[in-house]
């Protein structure tokens, strides 16, 4: 690849230290992302998703803390980074937008004290620009007369406005790198589909690159160009976003799609992945996901696979694309199948 | 077939007063159900989609008591629930149960499964105690959890086996209907889908009716017979599921199903986005409330309030509230943006 990489990730490795017990929630994560491009990180509830996103911008509040990897943000490696260097990169060169606005926002200042806030501690501004530059930003993320709305508190906007002012808080310094954690879960549909199209269009806009972590297939299939599939703080397929959906090679990837009830085509009968999500204080030994996985095998069990190349396209951390394997030798030409 | 009809609401109104004012009167109010009308046949799942506000959770308080609604009749088994009084519809509710979204929130933590269950048969008084033990060990494998699990406390359960046992409490009085109100919202995909197929096999097995009460249009289409569109308080259509995922015809229902982000990144397709908030339900518009948004809206549309029509180009009980069916079809009025 030619292209300029913005971050790359390499072998990520962040713990909580509870009671002398050490749970893994991210554990070897790697990924590149190229600059202007997006990348999702999908997975489920406890898959490490979350705090990848956290680890990245170094906010992991005790007892969470990076025990490994390097996090390569144009060239910087942030894990290295003193408190002060990483304070002037969060905001002005990364930002972050969180699921819930009203948890983000202050109650009890305005909308508009809260963006000038952000432009004076990044970039100086008084309270005359940052008024300004307030209203400028507001009206950026597409919201009907700003210069009423900048003197509002949180409670007066609605949820999809709320989720623009955060959107207009994290662009007040034109940050290279977005990281969107469950931007618009929280949300409803219609509302969604007004903040996913703003994030795509500020993007095209200023060039940022986006890390999109979510839970729904179908907005990383509109708004990513590639995906990192995470389980058990693990990823266990990266790929870019058509071949994540054409032709997904990891039983985890091909499960979680066939579990999708879709709106756009009649499905008769669900196939869901049985059992649940493990507790990280109880991971499997091999692969993590081999007690839910119809094909695993005694060397599942037993030993983690590595994330290697299974085509062009997929990276994979799989047993059954290896030579060891010995499971079904029909999944092992074809692959799982998918049933949607 | 001549279908039974089990459930008959109509004109449902549900008005929350606001209290305020220096003697703390009535001063206005939050029309959250106005005046909607459907029914259900037995054996048949029915699903109520809309966005937060649109009165879809509401409807299914009011068919359950759970509020007293303002105006309107609920007929169940052709019974008029309204008129029944407090103990009568306590009894009534061994026919009608519901499960919640949080299944965090709608157990007991102090209590072990087998008393949740134990709890459920002995207000309705279905089974003798000296079976209950039985029973509930039953109701657990029939939901696909172990007999072994029936001592333990909601917390020993991830949050899917917890719906599982929100089901099971269900189940334990033997009801006709049960209301599902985002029973499977708050799940990771991969076992809502494990839910999902077991309401459906449940179903099956003891011949139920669902309400289904939902804001993801992907679980409606996979568990419904029919979908009630509801916005602002009012239904804006209503129809079999493949006439509503495959010709919908009010302009939010349209709007709704374009904004569906599709898990298929090469599916082409054309998205209504729509422009502004829902307007509150306190004062809402007047006409078609949805004209503040709407792409087609015209004078009219401010002023007339629509009502559920059936016309030519749609099938057998399929209706839209809007007055603009036929000319948008036709493609006389075009979109405005």
């Amino acid at each position: 690849m030619s292209e300029e990489i913005i971050l790359d990730v390499k072998d990520l490795r962040t713990s909580f230290f509870v009671d002398d017990f050490e749970v893994k929630a991210v554990d070897g994560v790697s990924f590149k992302l190229p600059k202007g491009k997006t990348i999702g990180i999908v997975g489920e509830s406890g898959s490490g998703k979350s705090i990848t996103a956290l680890s990245i911008l170094r906010l992991l509040e005790k007892p969470g803390k990076i025990v490994g990897g390097e996090i390569n943000f144009k060239g910087n490696d942030l894990t290295k980074a003193s408190e002060q260097e990483i304070r002037s990169i969060r905001g002005n060169e990364i930002s972050m937008i969180f699921q819930e606005p009203m948890t983000s926002l202050n109650p009890v200042y305005t909308v508009g004290q809260q963006i000038r806030e952000t432009l004076k501690v990044h970039q100086g501004l008084g309270k005359e620009q940052g008024m300004e530059k307030g209203v400028e930003l507001l009206k950026l993320v597409g919201i009907p007369s700003p210069q009423e709305r900048i003197k509002q508190y949180p409670h007066e906007l609605s949820g999809g406005m709320r989720q623009r002012v955060m959107i207009a808080m994290a662009l007040a310094c034109n940050p290279e790198l977005l990281i969107a954690d469950e931007p618009t879960t929280a949300l409803d549909v219609t509302i969604q589909a007004q903040i996913l199209e703003l994030i795509n269009e500020l993007q095209e806009e200023l060039g940022m690159s986006v890390i999109m972590i979510t839970h729904d297939m179908g907005v990383v299939a509109e708004t990513c160009d590639y995906v990192a599939v995470m389980y058990g703080g693990k990823v266990v397929e990266y790929a870019d976003v058509k071949t994540i959906f054409k032709d997904p090679k990891h039983p985890y990837t091909v499960g979680l799609l066939n579990s999708i009830p879709r709106h756009d085509i009649d499905v008769d009968e669900l196939e869901p992945i049985r059992g649940s999500v493990p507790s990280p204080k109880n991971m499997p030994n091999g692969c993590r996901f081999a007690p839910r996985c119809p094909f695993a095998t005694d060397l599942c069990m037993e030993e983690l696979p590595d994330l290697g190349d299974v085509s062009d396209e997929n990276l994979v951390r799989c047993w059954i694309y290896s030579e060891r394997w010995d499971g079904d030798p029909e999944v092992k030409e074809h692959g799982p199948k998918r049933t949607t | 077939m001549a279908q039974k009809e089990l459930l008959k609401v109509n004109n449902l109104k549900q008005y929350f007063p606001i209290k305020g004012g220096f003697l703390g009167r009535t001063v206005n109010h939050v029309k959250a159900v106005d005046d909607v009308t459907f029914n259900i046949y037995e054996g048949e799942t029915v699903s109520v989609v809309g966005e937060s506000g649109c009165g879809k959770s509401t409807t299914g308080r009011a068919i359950l008591r759970l509020d007293d609604p303002t105006d309107g009749t609920i007929e169940f088994n052709g019974e008029d629930l309204l008129s029944l009084n407090k103990k009568e519809m306590r009894k009534r509710r061994k026919d009608i149960q519901v499960i919640f979204q949080d299944p965090y929130a709608s157990l007991n933590p102090r209590q072990t499964v087998f008393q949740i269950l134990a709890e459920a048969m002995e207000i309705q008084d279905v089974v003798p105690k000296d079976k209950r033990r039985e029973r509930a060990i039953e109701l657990l494998e029939t939901v696909g959890l172990n007999a072994e699990q029936v001592d333990r406390f909601p917390h020993e359960f991830s949050g899917g086996q917890r719906q599982r046992i929100g089901i099971a409490r269900a189940l334990a009085v033997e009801p006709k209907l049960i209301i599902c109100d985002e029973a499977v919202s708050a799940l990771d995909v991969s076992v809502q889908a494990q839910v999902l197929n077991l309401l459906k096999k449940l179903q099956r097995e003891f011949n139920l009716t669902f309400l289904f009460i939902a804001h993801d249009l992907g679980v409606v289409r996979h568990i419904s017979d029919r979908v009630i569109v509801m916005y602002l308080g009012k239904v804006v259509e209503i129809a079999d599921k493949k006439s509503l995922f495959d010709n919908p015809q009010h302009p939010y229902t349209k709007a709704l199903l374009s904004a569906i982000p599709t898990p298929d990144p090469e599916a082409k397709k054309e998205r209504i986005v729509l422009q502004g908030d829902v307007p509150s339900p306190i004062n809402p518009p007047t006409g078609c409330r949805f004209h503040t948004r709407c792409p087609f809206a015209t004078e009219m549309c401010k002023t007339d309030t629509p009502e559920l029509r059936n016309l030519d180009n749609m099938a057998e009980g399929h209706q839209a509230s809007c007055h603009h069916i036929e000319k948008i079809f036709s493609g006389d009025l075009v979109s405005k943006y």
